[in-house]
């Protein structure tokens, strides 16, 4: 009974989050099978909690173990803690050439530089191929959805001999420049199908008020753009910082490390018995993913269900 | 319209359609390029000139210092001798083809059982989800370094119902296992996908086969997998395009060697030990467009494969 009556609640929880859903399929008219429903959702939270538990124990017991001295790590499976050991956190910060916070700005550097160049350079083109009529565009279009699929790799050797002949290599201009030039082909692929949702006739209205695109990209465009601005912010910011192969490609420097290659440099350097102060950087590394997921989710799981669905 | 949809008849057309590019042609020409111009450098700098200059440079020998040297297909003549590529091809084609379908597999059941308005949905999908944001990063690769190994957490369990575990990513037999393990673990982003799809689908068919008499079974064969076809396929497409180029998981497990004894060398780990540990960059570079011709032909099988089973609504 108590399953059926909160159905509609639920149903409304989650198609306000995904999208315009049809009506969720179990309707209160089966009322004879309510039992029969109850232990069918009875098992299934059974399956959810235990796969959700095997999936989140891992990250868990690495939280807990960063706080354990470090013999314990590979002699006690469980999650329970008798006292806080900070030290894996104080020594872990210290031990590279630099302290962990000297990576965490360098990271914050390119990623803030990657999502300002996403946010620019991915509406702009967005707006050309959702709005505007001009030669080329089928083709450029397809282009650029190509280019979504295309390998990193193929195109990393010559890119790593034109960066390195301008002596960008050890700087962090290769990570952000490409960003400033539209290459994440996927976020203009999702800003364009949101365009394509926003209704013609606001354009032509402002278009009356003799208003020229810049204005209508600026003014009417992009304001109501801001859920497609924000899922490209947050994915942008999850995987430029998560971008290992980029960083360790151009940055070689210590002084210019990234979280990840920081983190390797680490994993390289300590024999096995610091493991303790190892896993205590990674969860300082996986910790602003971890709040971005937090507030940001709505739109991450927004962003991926457009792109697939929409 | 799903965006597969449009992928495909974007193969057929070279082109997306939209019905306004009848009535106009380049009025607004000028004030386009402006708004596409950051675009267009990055594609010519960023994408087709570096693609045009690797397909050059894996013509030649070249070690940054000087001058490339025209080789003709001596490296693709390499490449048929190379006995570690060889490996390495295998390494990551068992990592796709078993990967790859695993993953979409749970990705699959998960987001059925989710889907029926259960309570405590946006919980669980938050639950599920997470591991797919973290996935990427060195510091779960580093984890799974020491959750298999030898005295790691799973054989901390294992020891606790009195079985004795391998060195999970010191045993050549199971190192590569643990990090296709590491790929069905971010299933997340699939799921998400996979949900967003059952949603689309209309109600009134399940009613229908219902007053017909049919099974859960029957309803899921019949209405859910064929509706949801499209959203298989395109997961499919993404994840293989996307498997084929992982790197760092393989990277940090194997401390940078792609060890135990090359068993999860990866192809793009192979390549990047022959681009920027040896600097032989003609060859890296005629193994990038091995990789893409591969990527390439694995996508156009899917696209010729998906007109026997996706089905297509409208």
């Amino acid at each position: 009974m108590t399953k059926i009556q909160t159905l509609p609640a639920a149903v409304e929880g989650q198609s306000s989050k995904t999208s315009k859903s049809p009506r969720r399929r179990e309707s209160p008219g089966n009322l004879a099978f309510s039992r029969n429903a109850r232990i069918k959702g009875l098992i299934k939270h059974a399956i959810l909690i235990l796969v959700g538990g095997i999936m989140i124990y891992p990250l868990l017991w690495m939280v807990v173990s960063s706080l354990r001295p470090n013999d314990l790590i590979f002699r006690e499976p469980g999650l329970w803690l008798n006292n806080l050991e900070m030290s894996n956190y104080t020594d872990g910060w210290s031990a590279l050439t630099h302290p962990f916070g000297h990576y965490m700005i360098n990271s914050a550097i390119v990623v803030l530089g990657s999502i300002l160049g996403n946010l620019i350079s991915c509406s702009m083109a967005a707006y050309a191929f959702a709005r505007l009529q001009f030669s080329g565009k089928k083709l450029f279009f397809g282009i650029m959805l190509l280019t979504i699929m295309l390998p990193f790799h193929v195109v990393i050797v010559p890119q790593y001999i034109l960066f390195s002949q301008i002596g960008w290599v050890n700087t962090f201009w290769p990570l952000i420049v490409p960003k400033l030039l539209a290459t994440d082909a996927f976020f203009v692929f999702l800003m364009v199908q949101f365009i394509r949702g926003i209704p013609k006739e606001l354009d032509e209205a402002a278009r009356i008020d003799g208003a020229g695109h810049p204005r209508i990209f600026l003014r009417v465009i992009l304001p109501l753009m801001v859920p497609a601005l924000a899922t490209t912010t947050i994915f942008t910011f999850i995987w430029t910082w998560n971008d290992f192969f980029g960083a360790l490609i151009y940055l070689t420097d210590p002084d210019m490390f990234t979280v990840p290659v920081a983190l390797r440099a680490f994993v390289d350097s300590q024999s096995a018995t610091s493991w303790g102060s190892l896993f205590a950087m990674s969860i300082v590394s996986l910790f602003p993913v971890f709040l971005v997921f937090l507030f940001g989710q709505r739109f991450l799981i927004k962003g991926i269900a457009t792109t697939g669905i929409k | 319209m799903s965006a597969i949809g449009e992928l495909s008849t974007m193969t057929r057309r070279k082109g997306p359609m939209t019905k306004e590019e009848k009535k106009a042609n380049g009025r607004d020409n000028k004030a386009a390029y402006v708004f596409l111009l950051p675009w267009l450098i990055g594609l010519v700098v960023i994408t087709v000139g570096p693609m045009l200059m690797s397909l050059y440079l894996s013509f030649t020998d070249y070690n940054l210092l000087q001058p490339p040297q025209w080789v003709g297909i001596d490296n693709f003549v390499r490449m048929f001798g190379d006995a570690r590529l060889h490996n390495s091809l295998r390494v990551t084609f068992t990592y796709v083809l078993v990967g790859v379908p695993l993953q979409l597999a749970v990705a699959l059941v998960i987001a059925l059982v989710l889907d029926k308005g259960l309570r405590g949905l946006p919980f669980y999908r938050s639950i599920f989800y997470l591991p797919s944001l973290l996935g990427g990063s060195v510091a779960v690769a580093i984890l799974w370094k020491q959750i298999f190994g030898t005295t790691g957490l799973v054989n901390q369990v294992l020891a606790m119902i009195g079985i004795q575990g391998p060195g999970w990513i010191s045993d050549p037999n199971t190192a590569l296992g643990s990090i296709i393990l590491l790929h069905v673990w971010t299933f997340g982003s699939p799921m998400i996908i996979f949900l967003a799809g059952l949603r689309q689908i209309p109600n009134m068919y399940y009613e229908a086969a219902e007053v017909d008499g049919a099974t859960t079974l029957q309803k899921f064969w019949r209405i859910t997998l064929p509706m949801l076809s499209p959203i298989i396929f395109f997961n499919l497409v993404l994840q293989i395009i996307g498997s084929f180029q992982s790197f760092t998981q393989a990277f940090i497990v194997s401390g940078g060697n792609g060890g135990p004894s090359d068993s999860t060398m990866f192809f793009t780990l192979y390549l990047y030990q022959k681009g920027f540990g040896q600097f032989d960059m003609g060859y890296a570079s005629a193994m990038a467009w091995f990789l893409l011709v591969i990527i390439g032909a694995f996508t156009a099988i899917n696209f010729i494969a998906s007109k026997y089973w996706v089905f297509y609504d409208d």
